[in-house]
């Protein structure tokens, strides 16, 4: 059988970086093909140039046989392949039919388009009003829009972002089953994803990249996660240490009845939220995107009031009503889950953002003066302890990749050694290496005592980190169990809570 | 009041209206492909002195008007290539249009100081525009009409039609629309010279309907009102139609009360100033009540910088 796709020597070049160095491989009609690597890899540019945004410097594609150029993603679906982004690709004040209308070539009239639409989504169970405002959707519904967009081309080929990062466990049952099918009538899907638990399950075949280099193409039915994980990082993986038996010391954050106000339209406010932190514990909270963790952390962090001082203690220290900074200053501190423009300043260097978070706890400022040595210096031990890739603190912290720049600020707050530490989605987009880096650094920072609170969409994440295991639904947390009392069927139920069976009937076409 | 007071204080009113609403109408569209130009003004006063000149040498306002369409789309792409093909900052560039517009008309105007045209009156027949109320159907310049169809014909554009869409696409995500495919840049290119040409045919509703004799700075700021107006009216087609009659109302009010010399003993600058202060202060007011997230174009402004 000819291969739908085939690649042969594809190189790509930017300036001083190989992205991609003499890739060659094949993918089948039907089968589902895993493309795995780490954050720099090479998978997003060659991925980019089989859909035509970007052209390779040498080597040649296939497509059915026939030797094909990709001139632009508009040639790329006349030869029937669709791609499905990371980031999608929507237009958040437009509806969600204008929204597939644009991703159309074809000039179909709105009434025929949307027959269309309500078609695609019944017969594969993606179900969605297509008049709704993009920006009132979450972003389990954003990316049914996507899927639907590209089904409409019906591909041969559909290119697949990192789909499940944002998901329950039940919406990527869901969509694995919406993959099934398609490959089930012949077509092929190229599958980017860092969860390899996933891949095993779904994949038929896995291309291994490593720095622009093709290591591998093997059988993940065959291989186990880990040795397919080493393969991607060239090394052995280290496992998260901990010391055995801990035990938990008294209780450092106590959270108490704390509630949000709802301040947009699209804000899902925290409502009456309890919880106890001890020393030494790793508190987690799971949960979809859109469900109140912003609110919580925010709350947490001091940037909104809960409106009541006792609601936030800290070693018995009422904090519901300081601010971030007086929050620090007594040993709290927090990193956001927006890295860029919340978390750090892009147009700043990594000193001056050290100063911004740093500079009361470590004594950075003396008389409204910065004193810019002790904030290079700290700065440095953090690239240097974190293994950050950056010129040096003078770097621009806009110009680090979203994994460095993680790392960078979650040791920024680690080695300030927080008495609590919250932080939301520490290894969002962070590789394999680096994400088992930082866990390994929140154990260690919660071995010296500190309460640490972990808020995270990521449940492998979860159920490797954390004690203690609550889950956050439309602002309310369920009552907290040891995460070992917890089975992941559980939790996704939790997860999706009755909201999830709301917007499933609000769905429903006419 | 009496038929033959209301009547003429209408027209006035329309007419005041007019060219502003043109204007802003080019400059909504340009707005929500993602481009902020300031240089609404100067192209404005380009227009003017073209369809002026135009129209005192060959006697065919028609010819001056498109004349002066032409100018100002052409002032627009000196615009648009620099912020757009160059990616240079939109609102030192939209400045530097007006201001280059303010010199280009006064030189070029300056043989034509003084000298008279006839006024671009009604198409129709006289006999249709005898009687007042008839007068206000049929009594006005082609380009009243003109301004009018504009209106509904920006809406539809944008509402109803592809095109309409992928532009409103572009300005508000100029990256996934490139990633999809669209040519962010030429969607630009094309709404700015549609905003320029807008703002010339504006601007040439100065000496063709307001005032036929040739003067420095004719438009008198009204450019920058048809900026203001089309932030306030949440790029909304009709509310800016409405926000410009509003203005257009209150600015003949103080015309007639001018005329009639009774000026309250207030300063007469009070008076002149008081239609830019009511149009705002009403647009604003109008625009507090929406709470939510804006309704800006989220790319207004920004240059496109595609990663690679």
């Amino acid at each position: 059988m000819l291969p739908r796709l085939e690649l042969r020597g594809i190189t790509k070049r930017f300036p001083g970086v190989l992205a991609n160095d003499n890739v060659s491989f094949a993918v089948k009609p039907g089968e589902i093909h895993a493309l795995l690597g780490e954050n720099g890899a090479g998978k997003s540019t060659l991925v980019k140039m089989i859909y035509g945004i970007m052209q390779p410097d040498s080597g040649e594609i296939y497509w059915d046989g026939a030797r094909v150029t990709v001139a632009n993603p508009k040639a790329a679906r006349r030869l029937g392949i669709g791609m499905v982004f990371q980031h999608f690709s929507l237009f958040e004040a437009l509806t969600v039919l204008e929204n597939i209308a644009l991703g159309m070539d074809a000039k179909i009239p709105g009434r025929e388009l949307e027959a269309r639409i309500r078609a695609v989504m019944t017969k594969y169970g993606l179900l969605l009003d297509p008049h709704r405002t993009v920006a009132t959707l979450s972003v389990g519904e954003r990316q049914r829009i996507e899927i639907v967009r590209a089904l409409l081309l019906d591909p041969k080929l559909l290119i697949m972002d990192e789909p499940t990062s944002v998901l329950t466990p039940q919406e990527v049952e869901q969509l694995f089953g919406v993959l099934r099918t398609l490959a089930g009538q012949g077509c092929s899907i190229l599958y980017i994803s860092h969860k390899l638990h996933e891949i095993k399950a779904l994949c038929d075949t896995a291309t291994i990249l490593r720095g622009g280099k093709l290591v591998d193409t093997c059988d993940p039915k065959v291989e186990t996660s880990r040795s397919m994980a080493e393969k991607m990082i060239g090394a052995g993986l280290k496992d998260i240490v901990r010391g055995a038996d801990r035990i938990m010391g008294p209780p450092k954050l106590v959270v108490t009845k704390l509630s949000t106000l709802k301040l947009g339209h699209f804000d899902v406010p925290v409502d009456d939220v309890s919880f106890t932190v001890r020393a030494g514990e790793i508190f987690g909270i799971a949960g979809v995107a859109g469900n109140g963790q912003n609110a919580l952390l925010d709350a947490l962090s001091g940037e909104v009031h809960g409106g009541d001082s006792h609601s936030v203690t800290l070693d018995g220290h009422p904090l519901g009503l300081l601010d971030t900074t007086g929050r620090r200053k007594h040993g709290l501190c927090a990193v956001p889950e927006e890295r860029n423009g919340h978390a750090a300043v892009g147009d700043f260097s990594l000193s001056d953002n050290t100063v911004l978070t740093a500079r009361d706890r470590l004594g950075m400022v003396v008389l409204g003066l910065i004193n810019s040595g002790a904030a290079k210096t700290y700065t440095g031990q953090v690239i240097a302890e974190f293994a950050v890739k950056a010129l040096g603190p003078g770097a621009m912290a806009g110009s680090l990749s979203g994994g460095n720049l993680q790392k960078y600020i979650m040791g920024r707050e680690i080695m300030q050694k927080p008495t609590v530490l919250v932080v939301s989605q520490p290894t969002w987009g962070v590789d394999a290496g680096a994400a088992a880096a930082i866990h390994q650094a929140l154990v260690d920072l919660a071995a010296t005592g500190s309460a640490i609170v972990v808020i995270s969409q990521d449940l492998d994440e979860l159920r490797a980190l954390s004690d203690t295991l609550a889950v956050i639904n439309m602002g309310r947390l369920s009552s907290a169990r040891p995460t070992a009392d917890f089975s992941v069927e559980e939790i996704g139920l939790l997860m999706g809570g009755v909201h999830g069976v709301d917007e499933v009937i609000d769905a429903i076409p006419a | 009041m009496n038929m033959d007071l209301v009547v003429p204080i209408i027209i006035t009113l329309i007419g005041a209206s007019t060219p502003i609403l043109i204007a802003a109408l080019g400059e909504l569209v340009v707005e929500k492909s993602g481009v902020l130009n300031l240089g609404v003004e100067g192209m404005m006063l380009i227009g003017a002195v073209v369809a002026f000149a135009v129209t005192y040498t060959t006697g065919n306002p028609w010819l001056g008007i498109l004349l002066a369409a032409a100018a100002s789309a052409a002032a627009s792409m000196i615009f648009a290539f620099l912020t757009l093909s160059l990616s240079a900052n939109q609102v030192a560039t939209g400045l530097a249009l007006t201001i280059f517009g303010t010199g280009f008309s006064a030189l070029f105007g300056q043989a034509y100081t003084g000298k008279p045209i006839s006024i671009f009156r009604s198409i129709f027949p006289e006999a249709l525009a005898t009687h007042p109320l008839w007068r206000l159907v049929f009594g006005h310049s082609p380009l009243v009409y003109f301004s009018l169809l504009l209106v509904v014909a920006v809406w539809w554009f944008l509402k109803k039609t592809r095109a309409g869409l992928i532009l409103r696409a572009v300005g508000e995500n100029d990256l996934s629309a490139h990633s999809i495919g669209y040519s962010v840049i030429g969607v630009r290119y094309a709404a700015v010279a549609f905003g320029g040409a807008m703002a010339g045919i504006g601007g040439s509703c100065f000496p063709l309907l307001l005032t036929p004799q040739w003067a420095e700075r004719l438009t008198a700021g009204r450019g920058w009102i048809a900026l203001a107006l089309v932030v306030f009216a949440a790029w909304r087609p009709f509310r800016l139609f409405g926000g410009a009659y509003l203005f257009g109302l209150v600015m003949t009010i103080e015309l007639y009360t001018k005329a009639s010399g009774g000026t309250g003993g207030v300063p007469s600058e009070f008076w002149a100033a008081l239609p830019y202060l009511a149009t705002i202060a009403v647009l604003v007011l109008i625009s507090l009540r929406r709470s939510g997230h804006s309704a800006a174009p989220a790319c207004l402004g920004k240059p496109f910088l595609p990663t690679n």
